[in-house]
């Protein structure tokens, strides 16, 4: 028995604490130089895993001397704005590509699937060049119009997923009825995969949440910047970094993404599964 | 199929003005255009217009005419871009195989029954989910040259004499932000991984046992094989994104020290943003290409299967 329990410990909890060691222990620093002030964090002496003397001298710095709640408000509205392009068109575009059936949507959702492996980083020279053009640099709308070009394809695949498994019946027997198309997409479809949005939507969302090279690209003024891009720009100065702050920064502007996430988990799981399984 | 349901009594039966837009063809059309707008003007648009950037001198608030290959004749003079193709092969291969052991031996630890699975399954996922630029300054301050707490812990247990400069070496450098790659990336896998080992059918397991199969041979001829198309779909999304990343090196290195972790992604930002110049750094992304259509081959060689 004794044996066994050890052998368990070896295979299982050994392993799996080191890997929660591993991915948990940046957010745990992050939390404790936080609440650090400067004299104990340039203190070679003290443990550096421990906070001796709680503080709230970063967190004053990062909210008052720095616009930090300007950019969690920009990156808030950059995210829902283009979450909210992103779901109405994909909706509109799964339910065409995998309820109409017309000639070529199949063709159509895989190359929508496609458009998802591009990378940011052979767009973001030429989307320059274009938002220049269009008026739009420096603008937050640039990121709202352009974050849905890889929201929609994440978006549009996984709800063609979900429309999969809603019963075809529902529908043919809405239509005998005489049910319009437009009618059939509002109020049988929509309702019933109301569980499929909201994953498309929470994934949409972190996703925007978290982009980085456009936000840096086409935004130059300080008030206009998002989280991500604001914090290093604004608390790194040259050689000087104010590393409370900054981790302050890190730890509120990842606050508002795990807590929509911890509300969601499951959906965001499943979304994960889901768009591979397909 | 659509032509059939077309012609068939119920098609007819509409035989009005408002037919046309009943069509199969234009319904799916029309519900399928806000979509298409969007991808064909922001994301197929400025595709082809970076392939023809890249030949072109363009540069900042100015634009530029067509110079045929010189952008990438000078980058194939040039020492800085070769070590960025090499750093960026390092970083990819090296960084895709550790997410792919580490990612799938966590998904196996998960994937048993204990307590607390579904809190632990979604903490794990924690790194994935949180902006990676801030988890990188987390990791920048983790790897500081005075104050790294890492260093802190292996000079008070005697591990090390002098400390280590994580950022400040050429190596050091390199496998440091691949070691924040491979923490960034490990939960996609194991979640991918874990969706997928749960679709395998325990009877196959509990016939192995019954033949006295080893956990390896069980894992070898059961496991393996019937994930293997899932595992190459994940493979291949990991290795895109990596061969393609940014913010991560920006953050950390912005390619230094002595250019000793540019990759492609980076060396084209300092050239197009930083520098100016747009029609060389387009021609840099543009060797991204390749792997983008490489991966375009093998995941529509597995969507095609599963169609």
């Amino acid at each position: 028995m004794k044996q066994k329990a050890w052998t368990k410990f070896l295979r299982f909890y050994l392993p799996l604490g080191l890997f929660l060691l591993f991915l948990l222990f940046p957010f745990y620093w992050m939390f404790a130089t936080t609440f650090k002030s400067d004299a104990e964090l340039y203190n070679l002496k003290l443990n550096p895993f421990l906070i001796h003397h709680w503080s709230l001298v970063n967190l004053k710095h990062l909210f008052y001397q720095t616009p930090f709640l300007r950019w969690l408000w920009n990156t808030f509205f950059v995210a829902i704005t283009s979450t909210l392009i992103s779901l109405s068109t994909s909706l509109l575009a799964a339910y065409g590509i995998q309820r109409i059936r017309f000639k070529g949507s199949s063709m159509m959702g895989i190359g929508i699937f496609f458009c998802y492996l591009v990378p940011p980083t052979i767009l973001f020279i030429p989307l320059a060049t274009m938002v220049f053009k269009l008026h739009l640099w420096d603008s937050l709308w640039a990121l709202s119009l352009i974050y849905p070009t890889f929201l929609i394809p994440f978006c549009t695949w996984l709800l063609m997923g979900y429309f999969n498994s809603i019963p075809k019946e529902l529908e043919e027997c809405a239509m005998m009825d005489g049910a319009s198309r437009m009618w059939i997409f509002w109020r049988v479809i929509i309702p019933l995969s109301l569980p499929g949005i909201l994953s498309a939507g929470i994934f949409a969302f972190t996703l925007s949440w978290n982009e980085y090279l456009y936000a840096l690209t086409f935004i130059s003024t300080s008030l206009k910047k998002t989280v991500s891009v604001g914090l290093v720009t604004e608390l790194v100065r040259g050689d000087i970094y104010h590393w409370g702050p900054l981790m302050a920064g890190a730890l509120f502007g990842s606050v508002p993404v795990a807590l929509v996430y911890s509300f969601f988990v499951e959906y965001y799981v499943a979304g994960i599964t889901g768009a591979l399984k397909e | 199929m659509s032509q059939e349901i077309a012609s068939s009594g119920w098609g007819r039966f509409r035989a009005s003005s408002a037919d046309f837009l009943h069509r199969k063809g234009v319904m799916g059309f029309l519900f399928t255009l806000p979509a298409d707008i969007i991808l064909l003007l922001l994301l197929a648009y400025p595709f082809v217009l970076g392939i023809w950037l890249s030949f072109t001198n363009t540069i900042i608030g100015r634009s530029g005419s067509f110079v045929g290959l010189s952008n990438y004749i000078s980058l194939f003079h040039s020492n800085i871009f070769w070590l960025t193709a090499f750093n960026t092969v390092f970083y990819t291969c090296v960084a895709v195989f550790f997410k792919l052991i580490l990612g799938f031996g966590l998904a196996i630890i998960l994937n048993q029954d204990f307590k607390g699975k579904g809190l632990i399954r979604a903490i794990v996922l924690l790194p994935w989910i949180v902006p990676t630029a801030l988890s990188a300054i987390a990791f920048w301050w983790i790897f500081d040259s005075n104050f790294s707490c890492i260093n802190w812990l292996l000079l008070k247990i005697g591990l090390l004499k002098t400390p280590i400069d994580f950022l400040g070496n050429t190596i050091n450098a390199r496998l440091s932000v691949v070691l924040v790659n491979i923490w960034r990336g490990i939960p996609f896998f194991t979640i991918g991984l874990m969706a997928g080992l749960q679709t395998i059918n325990q009877s196959l397991y509990e016939a192995a046992d019954i033949d006295g199969a080893t956990p390896w041979v069980k894992f070898k001829s059961i496991t393996l094989p019937l994930i293997m198309p899932l595992l190459s779909v994940i493979t291949t999304f990991s290795i895109i994104w990596t061969f393609a990343d940014f913010q991560l090196i920006w953050i950390l290195t912005r390619g230094g020290p002595d250019n000793a972790t540019h990759i492609f992604g980076t060396l084209s930002f300092q050239r197009a943003i930083a520098g100016g110049h747009l029609g060389e750094g387009a021609a840099i992304s543009a060797f991204i290409f390749p792997v983008l259509f490489i991966s375009v081959l093998i995941t529509s060689k597995y969507l095609k299967r599963e169609n």
